[in-house]
């Protein structure tokens, strides 16, 4: 059952993420970018990190493509608007991507033997467990990750103004 | 019951470095810089999906909150990337990365 689960939930991610490349239209890409975005939470539920789930869906479902939606509107993209690389090129990148993956299958072959059988614990993915780690290994990286968050928006703004003089 | 105890990390491994290779192609394959700014996320995801995959095998939470980084830091990216975007835009009236051209040699 969490077998096939998986199996579809997969099918419809590589699916959604070929249709984000070879869609004509900057509109439809964006919301097949979305649907990726929502089987890539089906699969943090199922690998029981339920709340990376709730918060992966606000963030990127909710905000960031919210973002790119807006910006493609704001540019009036559309399918006439949209450049196209000729049909050498567009072949060469199938070519290279094509064997980039049989690369980095073939050196991520005897990854899975690091990992320990059978010592799960089904609440790792739990808000309690994440909080603690978050905020007393990792609370430094959390404080520094508002900085970052502070600098992007004063970049964002600047670089949004009218004229830089 | 959870995807742990049945499915095997290989195909995790599969399953991420697809989405990768996806990313990876949409880069190359397009000339539209938001297109290539989605692809971007797309291999930001697939990397974010590995990290949970082994934080969940392995029992250890510190991948996961390794993932609330990277999502920092990609609202951030989008954010300014997306800025540079609509000043490009302002400048040369086409979101085509062949205009960008200046700087080559």
């Amino acid at each position: 059952m969490i077998t096939y689960l998986f199996g579809f939930l997969s099918f419809l991610a590589i699916m959604f993420a070929l249709m984000v490349v070879l869609s004509k239209n900057p509109v439809h890409s964006v919301l097949y970018l979305v649907l990726t975005f929502f089987t890539i939470a089906g699969h943090y539920v199922l690998l029981n990190a339920q709340f990376l789930a709730a918060v992966h869906v606000i963030v990127y479902a909710g905000a960031i493509m919210v973002l790119f939606l807006f910006i493609i509107m704001l540019l009036n993209l559309n399918e006439e608007t949209e450049p196209h690389k000729n049909v050498w090129l567009k072949a060469s990148a199938t070519v290279a991507a094509g064997l980039l993956l049989v690369v980095l299958v073939g050196s991520l072959r005897g990854a899975e033997s690091i990992v320990a059988s059978n010592t799960f614990n089904p609440n790792i993915g739990l808000i309690e467990n994440l909080g603690k780690t978050l905020f007393g290994e990792f609370l430094l990286p959390f404080e520094v990750s508002s900085i970052l968050l502070l600098v992007a928006m004063v970049g964002a703004v600047l670089l949004g103004k009218k004229s830089i003089k | 019951m959870s995807a742990i105890e049945v499915v095997p990390l290989n195909w995790y491994l599969l399953l991420s470095t697809i989405l990768f290779t996806i990313g990876v192609l949409g880069v190359l394959f397009r000339r539209n810089a938001i297109i290539i700014f989605m692809s971007v996320e797309l291999m930001l995801n697939a990397v974010n999906l590995l990290l949970v995959a082994f934080s969940s095998y392995l029992s250890d939470s510190k991948g996961q909150v390794f993932v609330f980084f990277i999502m920092a830091v990609a609202a951030a990216e989008v954010a300014v990337g997306l800025a540079i975007l609509m000043v490009v835009y302002r400048n040369t009236k086409s979101s085509d990365i062949n205009v960008l051209n200046k700087l080559k040699w």
